[in-house]
């Protein structure tokens, strides 16, 4: 079988098209490669929709941590609080039996057991609180003068978040916002290994990877493959969010411009 | 475990749910809460220690050197910790057995690898095949303990070595123009300074490390997360004498708490070893402190 065949076969796998089964023995490098990038579907799924929906979340946030009005910062506070002080692994897990025993009692819930809604919810919320906690940082340190500025102007409300609070927290958080979206993007791979079912050997690139590792009892294959999808895919967003980052700061002068400095690990 | 447990069908809800919670499967949870706590105190000096020959072979002189430690530090950036994890323990214990199959079994012929077999002479198995139970958790524990340390010594190694360069170079010059020798000035004037550079980052690390240890359920390890999932199934009066439905969430959930007071007590801790650490230095937050105190 040559290798154009196999991705024809098994490149869309990951979402149910093509091959029902899975190769079983003689595993060529072709087959590993097509059906681990064609996992990284869900990678990507996963990680760019948490992150859309996550953002906007993250800014309520941010902005009701700020908030001098306990009604806004108190709930906010204890979700920022909640999601960052325990393991994403375990939120998987409890989210998933959450989901699973509300599911025995309001058939509503069908379709939250599976992965692909599930999983996502407790990612955006996962990601929102990281990303609020990094989206107030920011806000605390807005320069005075900006604020001022504004006041001057006599802006108020909403003109003055829209046109200078916000593009300011942006800016600020920008390098550590990327690398909470590098992060997520890794915590995509839990996914598969928490619960949540592979329906019908669905499943992400680190759920192949590690089928190919069972199967042939060798990681030095499979793994590494992952590993080369992962630092790519970190790569794109990376440049993605370098472009945006231009953008946020196109208004300075060339000199003063921050480039987006990459510490993607510790930070979290 | 309590007297009034010998027959919990007809207690009522609080004494029943004292006796459930006292059961001996329900020790071996308990048990394992401290293997979480044991592999942190195993793994954090260990990953430390890794961390630290990791950041000073990234700073050396001699160039194949500070290549390794360069590309240790870089290479767990940008894959998920989670595919290291799964990758190291079966690499680990291949690496372990091959030499052992090279140094035990020397006139053993066949290939190691055979298609999708691993094949080691018996004498290599690690642990041997007669080894009683003990040792091979205890096998797989360590194995478990290696992984994290690696991975978090690479982690650790990235902060360390930001924290060298911070230290300012004036420091480094004046240790110099005392005539100290470059070791001493390493062991002398660097490593004491670079530690309140370090504390952010590290406490930092501490925390991901903590909410890292979930994932040993994932190399095998009999965990807390194991033990949630087993004891919160659904159990018929058939096999217990403590029948209930499905309620994994609720254990879930307990561990999620536990995890929450584990994390928050540590943020606490870490705060004011950062006060104390920060006291004279020449650094904003000591300048704070030296201001508020004046």
């Amino acid at each position: 079988m040559s290798c154009l065949q196999t991705i024809q076969d098994y490149g869309l796998r990951a979402i149910g098209i093509g091959e029902r089964l899975l190769p079983r023995e003689d595993f060529t490098l072709c087959q590993q490669f097509t059906l681990i990038g064609s996992g990284m579907i869900w990678n990507i799924y996963f990680g760019v929709f948490a992150l859309v929906f996550g953002f906007f979340f993250a800014t309520a946030l941010a902005v009701g941590k700020a908030s001098p009005n306990k009604l806004f910062r108190k709930p906010s506070e204890w979700f920022i609080f909640i999601f960052r002080g325990s393991p994403l692994f375990i939120q998987f897990f409890f989210g998933y039996f959450l989901f699973l025993s509300l599911k025995s009692a309001y058939p509503f819930f069908d379709p939250f057991t599976a992965a692909w809604l599930g999983a996502l919810i407790v990612l955006f919320l996962n990601t929102a609180a990281y990303t609020g906690e990094i989206f107030y940082g920011a806000l605390q340190s807005i320069p005075k003068g900006d604020v001022e500025a504004a006041d001057a102007y006599g802006m108020t409300g909403w003109s003055r978040f829209r046109r200078v609070i916000w593009p300011t927290m942006l800016r600020l958080a920008w390098p550590a916002y990327t690398n909470e979206a590098i992060f997520l993007f890794h915590a995509t791979a839990l996914v598969f290994f928490s619960g949540f079912p592979a329906w019908q050997q669905r499943g992400d690139a680190l759920y192949y990877a590690n089928y190919f590792a069972d199967k042939t009892f060798n990681p030095f294959v499979p793994y590494p493959i992952l590993a080369f999808y992962f630092i790519l895919l970190t790569l794109v967003i990376v440049s993605i969010f370098g472009i945006v980052n231009a953008k946020l700061n196109r208004h300075l002068p060339q000199e003063a411009r921050r480039k987006l400095r990459l510490r993607p690990n510790v930070i979290r | 475990m309590f007297s009034f447990c010998t027959d919990p069908s007809v207690l009522s809800d609080r004494p029943w749910m004292a006796c459930y919670l006292t059961t001996g499967k329900h020790m071996s949870i308990y048990y394992s809460v401290f293997t979480v706590l044991l592999l942190l105190a195993i793994t954090a000096p260990v990953a430390l220690a890794f961390g630290f020959g990791g950041a000073t072979a990234a700073r050396s002189s001699f160039a194949p050197l500070r290549w390794f430690g360069k590309s240790y530090i870089a290479i767990v950036r940008g894959v998920p910790d989670i595919a290291f994890f799964l990758f190291f323990v079966i690499a680990l214990d291949q690496g372990i057995e091959y030499l052992r199959h090279k140094a035990l079994c020397r006139d053993w012929t066949e290939p190691v690898r055979q298609g999708n077999d691993f094949v080691v002479c018996q004498a290599a198995k690690m642990p041997l095949g007669d080894a009683p139970q003990w040792v091979h958790e205890t096998y797989g524990f360590s194995l478990a303990v290696l992984t994290f340390a690696i991975v978090f010594g690479a982690f650790a190694a990235n902060v360390l070595f930001g924290a060298m360069r911070a230290v300012p170079r004036a420091q480094l010059e004046t240790a110099e123009a005392y005539g100290m020798s470059q070791r001493q000035t390493f062991w002398r004037v660097l490593v004491p300074q670079m530690w309140v550079f370090a504390l952010p980052g590290l406490s930092n690390l501490w925390m991901v490390l903590i909410k890292a240890t979930p994932l040993l359920f994932l190399l095998g390890v009999e965990d807390i997360v194991y033990w949630a999932r087993e004891l919160g199934g659904t159990k018929t009066s058939r096999f217990t004498d403590y029948p209930h439905g499905d309620w994994r969430m609720w254990y879930f959930l307990a561990l999620l708490v536990f995890y929450l007071i584990f994390t928050r007590i540590s943020e606490i801790v870490l705060d004011r070893l950062m006060k104390r650490l920060t006291h004279g230095q020449a650094t904003a937050g000591g300048e704070a402190q030296r201001k508020a105190a004046a």
